[in-house]
């Protein structure tokens, strides 16, 4: 993504004698006018995206410098709720900040590694079974919110009826029956195996076309020009082919990780999560927002969110995005 | 000779490794979505048997009838939800294709102030969620008034970032000379758009009605959020509610087996078709 300088970025006060700045606005509306047709098809989509994307975004922003509780008008209170948030909220700064940080850790960079591993070794293999490969790896993406209540709570089912439970009985690997969704042991590594499970999804589709489409010429070329072994290929041409292609799928990783973010909820069937197990910022947001209506509060925690995911976003960037000159 | 054959029996070796590797991972990932259609056929003593079976040894249709039946214990119908579900998501995709594609053209092959800032939050707004901002989107929902109504499951929908990104990386590819001969031949940009970009980038047309048709028909966040006349709420809703007492709820679960293959099979079922065009478009995806 490359920033152009705004043409206007040299300011001269002669712009603003009222003669040029009507003749200024006169070349304006005529350049509008022009593009009249290109306004009509971007108009819907900018006036939904306006609404529904950017109004949210700001709104809790504004919203985060507020006490609202949904009845009376929101007040001003400043950073306030930041303040809180940062030195009074225990349960956030011992339990939800590490517990995202965990799992964001694992599935975000750790699933997207896996996913660009997996779509390398799937693009090594002979076309048929390529096809087969990556149809089963990436179903489960499409089964993922089904999965929740059909799969998952029943195979992780707490007493020794559960699938699972039953199964390691079996084996003798345990004699008692674990609560998989309502111990505080349990519960993370659950919310982690079933969000990577699901993770293989257009990211990774990505990832593999983009690997599939790299020109087998550059592979000889890098033979001739001294590469050794398939690691070396991978580090000297195939990740540079890619990079277009990794650097949509890390997009997608960081939003599918922040979309997984009530997993603990959905799995344990209760926010908070047994002694906050598997509590996230989103479940921490909804348990302010649409349990105790303190939505300022619940803004502010948002809006921490936000940052997390921009950062995230710029150092995916900086990882693979385009460097000057590419 | 016996080099070349020393080398073709190592790589083999190192395929049949690696397929063995991903067999069993494979393996991981389908069970438990073959887990799906057995759950979804057993019996009620097969569901509750002790010690569990994975494999379903007498299937019936019984969880189907229950769930069609569920009329008598709930105030709304399956049938109901079904609807809801059917017609909001076949409403999004179509809203959303000709929004994101009209503007993916305009962004792609027109020149026009704003262009770039449209651009740079499309590709900002690619890792939007907007669980993030729930609060927001809902006083939003509300003040424009159309809560428990069929436009608050379709309207949060019709900004689709990903689905934009996607088509334009794709009418990128389409030659310039091409519209501009069809210019030359008096075509209006939106004949272009319909007539000669449309067939031409059909790939990228089926990948974002299938992406869209999953995020449609999956999403939960209109039912629980702007949503509060049952008779309006979506299938992922009631079968969350379904499942949300499973342990003590016996004859639930049966249904929700069965509702949890409803769900399922109409994803399976659009990816399949259209596996192909969807690979033929990632390929494009990069963001440069």
């Amino acid at each position: 993504m490359k920033m152009e300088t705004p043409m206007h970025w040299t300011w001269r006060l002669a712009r603003w004698k009222p003669s040029a700045l009507r003749a200024r606005l006169r070349l304006l509306a005529k350049r509008l006018w022009q593009d009249r047709v290109s306004y009509l098809m971007v108009a819907p989509y900018v006036l939904t995206f306006v609404i529904f994307i950017l109004l949210p975004v700001l709104g809790a922003i504004g919203l985060s410098f507020t006490f609202y509780n949904m009845i009376e008008a929101p007040r001003y209170v400043g950073l306030l709720n930041y303040i809180y948030l940062f030195t009074e909220d225990d349960v956030f700064m011992t339990y939800v900040l590490p517990n995202t940080f965990t799992f964001a850790v694992i599935v975000g960079p750790g699933g997207y590694l896996l996913a660009f591993l997996l779509a390398w070794l799937i693009a090594q293999l002979p076309r048929r079974m390529r096809t087969f490969f990556s149809l089963a790896l990436y179903t489960p993406s499409m089964a993922a919110a089904v999965a929740m209540s059909t799969i998952w709570l029943v195979l992780f089912s707490g007493d020794r009826v559960g699938y699972l439970n039953s199964f390691l009985l079996g084996l003798g690997v345990i004699t008692e029956p674990i609560n998989w969704l309502h111990s505080s042991e349990w519960l993370m590594p659950v919310m982690i195996i079933v969000t990577l499970w699901s993770s293989m999804g257009v990211g990774f589709l990505a990832m593999l076309a983009g690997i599939l489409n790299v020109d087998p010429q550059l592979y000889e070329a890098g033979k001739i020009d001294g590469v050794k072994n398939r690691l070396q290929e991978i580090y000297y041409i195939t990740i540079p082919s890619v990079k277009p292609q990794m650097l949509f799928g890390a997009v997608m990783a960081i939003v599918n990780t922040l979309q997984a973010g009530s997993i603990g909820v959905t799995l344990s069937g209760q926010n908070p999560t047994p002694n906050y197990a598997g509590q996230l910022i989103l479940n921490h947001i909804d348990d302010f927002a649409f349990q105790r209506f303190e939505m300022g509060y619940a803004a502010a925690v948002s809006v921490v969110l936000l940052i997390i995911v921009y950062i995230s976003s710029k150092l995916a960037w900086a990882l693979f995005g385009a460097k000057e000159g590419e | 000779m016996g080099r070349m054959v020393r080398h073709l029996f190592r790589m083999d070796l190192t395929q049949l490794i690696l397929i063995a590797f991903l067999s069993l991972l494979a393996a991981f990932m389908l069970l438990p979505i073959i887990f799906i259609f057995m759950q979804a056929f057993k019996p009620l003593s097969e569901l509750f048997l002790y010690p569990p079976r994975f494999y379903v040894m007498n299937p019936t249709l019984d969880n189907f009838s229950q769930l069609l039946m569920s009329v008598d214990a709930s105030v709304v119908p399956v049938v109901r939800y079904l609807f809801n579900s059917v017609f909001t998501s076949v409403v999004t995709v179509a809203v959303v294709v000709v929004v994101s594609t009209m503007v993916a053209y305009a962004l792609s092959k027109h020149f026009f102030v704003g262009k770039n800032a449209i651009l740079n939050m499309t590709i900002m707004a690619l890792m939007f969620a907007p669980q993030a901002v729930i609060i927001p989107r809902y006083i939003i929902v509300q003040k424009l008034g159309i809560i428990d109504t069929y436009l608050a499951h379709i309207l949060p929908l019709v900004a689709a970032p990903v689905s934009v990104f996607l088509f334009k990386q794709f009418v990128d590819q389409v030659p310039d000379d091409l519209l501009a001969a069809a210019r030359i031949d008096g075509a209006s940009e939106w004949h272009i758009l319909f007539r000669i970009v449309y067939p031409i980038c059909r790939p990228a047309l089926s990948t974002i009605a299938l992406l869209t048709f999953q995020a449609a028909w999956n999403t939960m966040e209109p039912s629980i959020y702007y949503i509060e006349n049952e008779a309006m709420r979506t299938l992922p809703f009631f079968l969350g509610t379904l499942t949300s007492g499973l342990a003590n709820n016996v004859a639930g679960q049966g249904a929700a087996a069965a509702a949890g293959l409803l769900m399922f099979l109409p994803n399976l079922i659009f990816f399949f078709v259209m596996q192909n065009r969807v690979i033929q478009t990632m390929a494009y995806s990069g963001i440069k």
